[in-house]
Parts: C-alpha cells; structure tokens; sequence
C-alpha cells in the first residue's frame, strides 16, 4: 500500500504494489509446502511406529514365554525344545539383544516391509497375509469415504442453502441420529436385522464361497453383493458429520461478501450455490476429510470384523485371538503407514483447491 | 450459574432433549446402588426367561436379570467415558490453551504432535495394547491409554479459542491494567472456554464408550465387570441372537444407544456459543 | 478527507428525470431470543428520490440506518430484516418498477443491468476460488451476450478505464491490493451501463491517495454512461468532492436533505452542522468538540426526534413529537422543531 507523501505524486496514477506476484512464482511455494508435508507425513509415521515400539515393549508380559506357554500347554516338551523353541521365537519377533537392537530390528522390518512369518498360519509371512487383505479394506474405505462424504457435503450444503425445505431438515435429523452411534453398534444392529430378521443380504466373506476369483461377471457380482452391508453401515455412521459440518459452513458462507456480492448481481441462484458457497466450503471439508481418515479407517476395520469381511480388521482380531504376535504389530504399523500417506495425499492435493494456500 | 442453566433448559432444544436423556440414562444406572443381585454372581435367576412381570428385561442365559445387570452395566460404562473424558482434558485443555496463548515455536511444534495423534489410526494400537497387556488389562489402565492417545481433536479446538481470546481487545486490556496471567484465565476468558470444553468432554465420552463397546464385545477387556460391551460379548459367546433371546443384546443396545444421542445433543447444543453466526439462525425470520 | 471547493455537476436537461422513488420506507429487524424478542426500527420512514446522472449522497454516522436502507432499495433482504412499509420506485426503460413486487425472474432481468452495486473492496469481495475473470462472466455476460472472446475484449476495454491491466483478469482475489479490488468492483458495476448504481462505503478502507484516484475514476465513469448513483459514506470529505445532493441520516430517519453544496455550507439542522464543522480545514483553528452522549438504541429509540437527547437547541416540543420534513429554501429540506417549524423556518447561527 502506498503511503501519500510528495515522492509518490510522480507514480502513474493506480501503480501501486500488488499485494502478491501474479504468477510465476508458484512453483517454489508449492515446493516448500510439499517439503513441510512430507516432514509432517515423516514425523507421524515416525511417533507412531514408536508408540506401537513402546507399547509392545513396555508390558510385563514376554510374548515369547507366552507363546511357549500356548504351545506347550498340551502335553509335555523337552526343556531342549523348548528352549529351541524361546530362541527361534525371539530371533521371529525380534526381540533378541538390547533394547537399542530390538528397536533397530523393529524399523528395518518396517523399512523392508518384512515381518517375519506368521505363527498363525505358519509358514506363510506376514506380508503376504497383509497383502491379500488389504485391497478388500481399501476398497470398502475408498468406496464408503467417497460416498459418506459426496452425499453429506451435497444433503449438508442444500440444507444449510435451502432453510425452508423439510424433506433437508428430516434427512439431517435422521443423519444426525444416527452419526454418534460407534460403527461396531449400527453394523452389529444390521448384522442383526439382516442376518435373523429378513437375510436378503449376506452377512459374512467378501464374496461367495464357491465363486472362482478372476474378473468375471459372477465374483464381481457376488463382491458387490457382498460389500452392500458393510458399506451401508460405513455410510451411515459417517454421513451424519459431513451433513452437519457443511451445513453449518454453508449458513456461514452464505454470508460472506463475495456471495451477497453474486446475488446482489443476480446470478442465477443454482450457480451461486455451485460455484460460490459450495466450492468454498469444500475446501475446509477436505482439510476435515484428511483429519478423520484415522478415524474412519477405525470404523472400516471393525465393521469388517462384524461382517467377515476379508480385510486387515478381521485379519487383526483373528491374529489377536490365535496370539500371533508378528501378525499384530505387521497391521499396527501397516495401518499407520497407509493411513499417513493417504493424509499426505489429500494434503498435497489441497492447493488445488484452495489457491490461497500457494501464496504462504 | 443456575439461571444459565435454566435458560439453557428453557430455550435450548437439544439441550433439553439432551439433559432428559442423559438424566434418564443417569436415574437407571443410580438404580444399581439398591439391586438385589451382585454384579458379578451368575445363576441367580432361572436363565433365558423373556420378559415378564418378574424380571421386566427377561433374563440371560447366565442366569442373570437383565434390568438389574444393565444397571450396572450402563453406569461402568457411563463411569469409564466419564474417567477418560476427565483425564484427556487435562492434557487436551493443558496443550490447547499453552500453544494458543503462547503461539509461535511452541505452537507450531504442538500443533505438530498434535495432528500426528490425530492422523494416527488408535484403534490398532488399542488392539496391541490389549495384545500384549492380557490378563494384567484393567480398566484404569485402559483409560489412561485411551486418555493419552484421544486429547489431539479437542486440543485444537480450545487452541483456536485462546487465540482467538489473546488476541481480544479485553484481553489486552487486562494484561495492561496489571491481572495476572492466572487472573485473566479464570475470569475474563473462562466463560469463553467454558462452552468448549463441554462440547469437547460430551464429544470425548461418546468416543471413549464407543471404544469401550468395542473393544470390551470383541472381548479385549475385563470381561467380569459388568459393561455395555461386555455384556453384548456374553450375549455372543452364548449365541444369544440364534437362540432367540434377544431381549439380551435389545436392552443393551438400546440403553446404550439412548446415552449417546443424550450426549451427543448435549454437546451440539453449545454449537451457538462456539460458533456466533448460527445464533441468527436460531434468532432470525420472526414475521408478522 | 479535506473539504475542497465542492465540485457539482449541474443537470443540463431543463427536467430532471426521476430515477428513483422511495416512499415512506420503513424496514425493521424482529429478533426472537431466549423469549426476548426485540424489534430494531433500522429505517423509519425515510422519503426521497433520484434523478437520472446524479449522485446521490447519503451520511450519517455507523448504525444510524444508512447500510439498511440501501440494502432495503435494492431488495436485498434477509430475515431477520423486514420491509414493514412504504415503497422503493425505480423507473428506467420506460416502466416504473415497484422493486419489492418484482418476481425472482425479473429481478434477475434488471440486476445488473439496470441496477447495479459497488460492495467496498474487502478481501473477501470477490470469489476467493475463482479468477477475477470468472466474476465478470457471472455478473455480465448474460446481459452483454456478445460471443465470449469479445466479450471479454469489451471487459478488458472497460478495466483500462479504470487503469487496470487485462492480467488483472487471470489474477485470484487475494492476489490483488485493496485499491486493485476496489477498482475491479467498479468496473464490475459498470460493465453494463446500468441506470442505476449503489456504492455503499466504496473507498472506506483505501489510504488517502488511493481514494482521490478511485473516487475519481468512479465519477469519469459514472459521467460517460450517465447513470444515477447512491454513495453512501459516513466521511463528510467524500461527500463534499463527489455528490451533487446529500442526505443526512440519524437513527433510521432522514434530517436534513438538499444539494451537497447548500447542505455543506448552510447546514439547517444541528446533527449536519456539527457533522460539517468537524470536517478539518486549512486555516481552520477553531477547537473541535464531540457531540455528547452517544448513537440511540434503535430498540427503544428516544420519542419524539431522535436527536433530542444529543442536541443543544433541543426544547420541550422536540421530546413529544417528530419533526416533519420542511422545505427551507427550493430544493433544501430539514426536519427540526427548531431550526425548521411548519410555519416559520430559520437559518441556523
């Protein structure tokens, strides 16, 4: 801003400073928020792969002795085998040496991304397991994400838009009742109704049990079939908090400036809607969206564990029961993993949005 | 504070609905306090009797009453949410009001660790604490665990109100006219805070039970005290829905279910006070 | 802003055509909270028109009314705003429109292109996710029609009028300074040659120099598509430099009304005089005092004249009743028990 004084009549009438270049140097802005991303993606995943470290190394309980202790518990062993048996497992679960090695063995599995073989279904590895249940979580997170959130923030922003309309105000009540209720309860009550009350729909498997597995038209079928229930009830508990989050942002929006500004024009209302107070409000939403992902990753996990559902929440719960230690941590730090760079995704994708950020 | 209280009551709809079901929720789990039967003693009664006049909520198939069980079910379970609430504020209200009122380096280094906590998925973690505790798994340890992993959401909300408040022009003023720090926290800014910090604590016992159902049906806590969770976990074990003794996992449920929406409209009902815009909504539009 | 020789520019046709007409408006917020319900009298029938290629002044100090009642003429009206009475008259393109009875529709028709708005240049003025280009297609293409390439040719035409470069179009809001938006907003609004432009406080927020410009590009342009116009400003300054009437507003009622020049130097009513007395001036030595008291509660405003309780003439009549608006010389009217009764109006010491 230019400052009156005798030295600024000379300047061209109009010529002051822009407050932020037009142009060009964007591309050095997006790099530096890229780098401050990344550190922040580094630094989550770096604590929380410490918290699972301290976690399993701080109980008074020796999974190795307790997997012994499982193992032998039918019948008696030789003290040799046994014995065997504590080194072999030790060697398995990294837990031989000083702390300071545990913790180095820790991060260089996490790093390769190999945790050992699990005891469960030995020999297979960890990663394996993990790897054949992981597109089932991604698929029913992607698709039921998606869906909460498109069909929330459209419902939220015509409700927060439209006041009057009742039809709005009884879906938002309805979205809102049943928003603070835990995932495993609305999935357990479908469970429940579907599976004794009026079984239209299956409740276990990610797909038929006989169905072959490849691309045709009758595993896609029996997938989709199969992925109605827990989606639903994804959907549902997720959908109540997108609605009110936009509908609040939408009442607020609509009273900016820049929307007042449009209708004083007289640009047709639906546009308004669209390309002013929707568009603005997505961008906090999204932001929303990246800090709910842990959240709603939980909610994924112990749906599929209602249903049967063939992802990593089952895989956990069924490692849990059967005391497979390598197979537990392997998901703990999976989890933590995907999750962050899901974030780091979304947040890198967020300038796009929002081209004031760029200029920071 | 008793005249806030019963305006809220009056002319705050969710906060009405909200206190009846709550209190409603609260008077069913003081009546544990006069139950015939201990919690933990089974076959007191003749197990699987639906409904009746003798034991209103039928009877489980560990020979317990259900009506009485969920008393005391509903209140650990109330008791627990309450515990964790009470032990993340602390920390949640301690890094809220430090990195907003300090700002800068502070800020952003606690903000930092902040949205790791919130990024990070707790309930794997959950699951391996409860993997590697076993039996030695209480209930205290449990909420203290799930104390120190759940404060990061409502920390940034109470940042976002001090900085919002130091920035203030009161604020300033009584930094100059010589109050305390300490001074100025309890009385100029508290009734600010108040409304979020109860937004955020119904919010934290919703989340907290929620986990707690969770955790303790998949059978991952102590199973002998009596819980919400657990006693959807005995149901399970006893194939309750097969054998067509529903009235087991009904009451529960519903009980449960009640809680939460009671809390859940508690804490949007301080929507206005955190959010002043929307009090034209509520206010607006009065014709004629 | 220091009070130059006032500058007018005179209608030439022998009669004025009249633009606008507003009749006895009154406008009033109706809250109802926690069972207190309350009803804020913003504009209390306030009366006046405009004719074609004048600039209309409107002054009076924050919250007297003034916000509401230009929001009221251009019908933009949120609950818990209210239009209780009275009418808002525009005439242009030959018809005379009663602008609340218009249907959605044909208020679309004229917005914009017959009445447009100068929104003071915030930040948040514009759409922050869009490019300044965005905002013109929205707000005027529809009623210039021309193919889009020349459309924005025209666009890019206009903006150098205002001194803007045709970059400006590619830029984001934020990306712009105040005064840049502030300029951008009024080329916005006179794209389309509207007969009729409200501008509500258009150089409030832009440092001294940047207001001399923008003020005068705003009235070269206003003078070559010889529109009518509102400005609207609490700084008397402005007024003095740009408008050819003024009215002065106090608590929702209009006190005083005539041609800025007449107004500025022979003001009738004692709110106007105490406000052009405050204006600063070269040479000028004399002490300025404040007014005493403070803005009235437009809940519960004061009977009679508003100005009763601030005033220094004020007499026992000025308590029980409202002045009616009394011309004092052709084209000059007060409403003041004192300096202006029915019968017999005085000139003000």
């Amino acid at each position: 801003m230019s400052a009156a004084g005798p030295s600024q009549r000379a300047r061209p009438p109009g010529g002051e400073r822009r407050a932020a270049p037009l142009g060009g140097d964007h591309t050095t802005a997006y790099a530096i928020y890229v780098g401050k991303r990344l550190l922040q993606f580094m630094l989550v995943v770096f604590i929380g792969i410490n918290l699972a470290f301290v976690i399993t190394h701080s109980t008074p309980i020796d999974p190795v002795e307790q997997t012994v202790a499982t193992a032998t518990a039918f019948g008696s062993t030789s003290p040799e085998a046994v014995e065997m048996m504590r080194q072999s497992l030790r060697e398995l679960y990294g837990l031989g040496g000083s702390p300071w090695a545990q913790y180095a063995v820790f991060w260089k599995r996490i790093a390769v991304g190999d945790f050992g073989p699990s005891l469960s279904a030995f020999p297979t590895p960890v990663s394996v397991l993990i790897n054949r249940a992981l597109p089932w979580t991604i698929g029913l997170l992607t698709v039921s994400t998606l869906l909460a959130w498109i069909l929330g923030n459209l419902l939220g922003g015509l409700a927060g838009y439209y006041r009057d309309s009742k039809i709005l105000r009884i879906a938002g009540i309805v979205a809102m009742g049943v928003h603070p209720i835990p995932y495993y309860i609305v999935a357990f009550v479908f469970l429940i109704v579907f599976g004794y009350l009026w079984p239209v729909l299956p409740i276990t498997g990610g797909s038929q049990m006989n169905v072959q597995w490849g691309w045709n038209a009758t595993f896609i079928l029996s997938v989709l079939r199969h992925s109605i229930l827990p989606i639903i009830s994804l959907v549902l508990v997720g959908i109540g908090g997108w609605f009110m989050g936009m509908r609040s942002l939408v009442s607020n929006i609509v009273t900016e400036d820049y929307v007042t500004y449009a209708e004083l024009a007289g640009v047709n209302r639906r546009r308004i809607l669209g390309a002013y107070v929707m568009r603005n409000a997505l961008v906090p939403q999204v932001t929303g969206l990246a800090m709910s992902l842990g959240s709603i990753f939980n909610g994924a996990i112990i749906t599929e564990q209602v249903f049967g559902y063939p992802g990593i929440g089952t895989l956990l719960i069924s490692a849990v029961h059967t005391g497979d230690y390598s197979l537990v941590i392997g998901i703990a730090s999976v989890s933590i993993i995907a999750v962050s760079f899901c974030v780091l995704v979304i947040d890198l994708l967020y300038p796009l949005l929002d081209p004031r950020v760029k200029a920071t | 504070m008793f005249t806030t209280a019963r305006d809220l009551f009056r002319y705050n709809r969710e906060f009405r609905a909200g206190i009846l079901l709550t209190g409603f929720i609260v008077a069913f789990a003081a009546l544990s306090f006069v139950s015939p039967y201990p919690p933990q003693d089974t076959f007191v009664v003749p197990p699987d009797v639906p409904p009746s006049i003798a034991h209103w909520f039928g009877t489980t198939s560990r020979g317990q009453d259900v009506f009485w069980q969920l008393t005391f079910a509903i209140r650990n379970t109330m008791l627990f949410g309450f515990a964790v609430a009470i032990l993340s504020r602390l920390i949640s209200i301690g890094v809220g009001m430090w990195s907003g009122y300090k700002g800068g380096f502070v800020d952003r280094v606690l903000m930092s660790i902040n949205d790791t906590f919130i990024v990070i998925p707790l309930f794997p973690l959950l699951v391996l604490f409860y993997f590697v505790m076993r039996d030695k798994m209480s209930w205290p340890l449990l909420a203290l665990a799930m104390a120190c992993l759940g404060w990061s959401y409502d920390a940034r909300l109470i940042r976002s109100v001090a900085m919002s408040l130091k920035s203030r022009e009161f604020t300033q003023q009584s930094v100059f006219s010589g109050m305390r720090t300490s001074e100025i926290v309890l009385q100029e800014h508290l009734p600010y805070v108040l409304p979020i910090v109860f937004y955020t604590t119904m919010n934290n016992m919703n989340w907290s039970i929620g986990l707690e159902v969770t955790l303790s049906v998949l059978g991952f806590t102590n199973i002998d005290t009596p819980t919400i969770g657990v006693m959807i976990y005995w149901a399970n074990q006893h194939t309750a829905m097969v054998a067509g003794i529903w009235w087991w996992i009904f009451f529960p449920v519903l009980f449960v279910v009640i809680l939460f929406i009671g809390l859940f409209l508690l804490a949007i009902s301080m929507n206005e006070y955190i959010d002043p815009r929307s009090r034209l909504a509520r206010m607006g539009g009065v014709r004629g | 802003m220091s009070a130059a020789a006032p500058t007018s520019a005179v209608a030439t046709s022998a009669v004025p055509e009249r633009v606008l007409t507003v009749r006895d408006l009154r406008a009033y917020y109706r809250t109802k909270y926690f069972g207190i319900s309350r009803e804020v009298r913003a504009v209390d029938g306030v009366s006046l028109h405009v004719d074609r290629n004048e600039i209309y002044g409107l002054a009076g100090e924050s919250s007297c009314g003034k916000t509401t009642l230009i929001k009221t003429i251009v019908r933009a009206i949120r609950p818990p705003l209210d239009v209780v009475g009275g009418s808002v008259t525009f005439h242009f393109a030959g018809r005379d429109r009663d602008i609340h009875a218009l249907s959605e529709r044909e208020l679309e028709g004229i917005r914009w292109r017959h009445l447009s708005y100068i929104l003071q240049g915030s930040m948040n003025v514009l759409n922050p996710v869009r490019r300044v280009r965005q905002s013109f297609v929205d707000f005027a293409h529809r009623h210039i029609g021309k193919p889009m390439p020349e459309f924005l040719h025209q666009v890019e035409s206009h903006l150098s009028r205002v001194r803007l470069e045709p970059a400006t179009l590619d830029a984001y809001p934020h990306e712009l300074s105040g005064g840049m938006r502030q300029r951008v907003t009024i080329a916005l609004a006179t794209v389309c040659r509207p007969d009729f432009i409200v501008a509500d406080e258009p150089t409030t927020a832009l440092d001294v120099v940047v207001q001399k410009d923008v003020l005068g590009m705003l009235r070269e342009v206003q003078q070559e598509i010889r529109s009518s116009m509102i400005l609207v400003t609490h700084d008397i300054g402005v007024h003095a430099n740009v408008t050819d009437r003024l009215g002065i507003m106090y608590a929702g009622r209009l006190v005083e009304e005539g041609r800025t020049v007449d107004v500025i130097r022979d003001p009738r009513h004692p709110y106007t005089s105490h406000l052009v007395t405050s204006l600063p001036r070269i040479g000028d030595v004399t002490q300025k005092r404040g007014l005493d008291g403070a803005p009235p509660n437009l809940a519960a405003p004061p009977t009679g004249c508003r100005f009763h309780p601030r005033c220094p003439l004020a007499m026992a009549a000025c308590r029980v009743e409202h002045p009616p608006m009394v011309d004092v010389a052709p084209g000059h009217r007060v409403a003041c028990w004192v300096t202006a009764p029915p019968d017999k109006p005085v000139a003000l010491q």
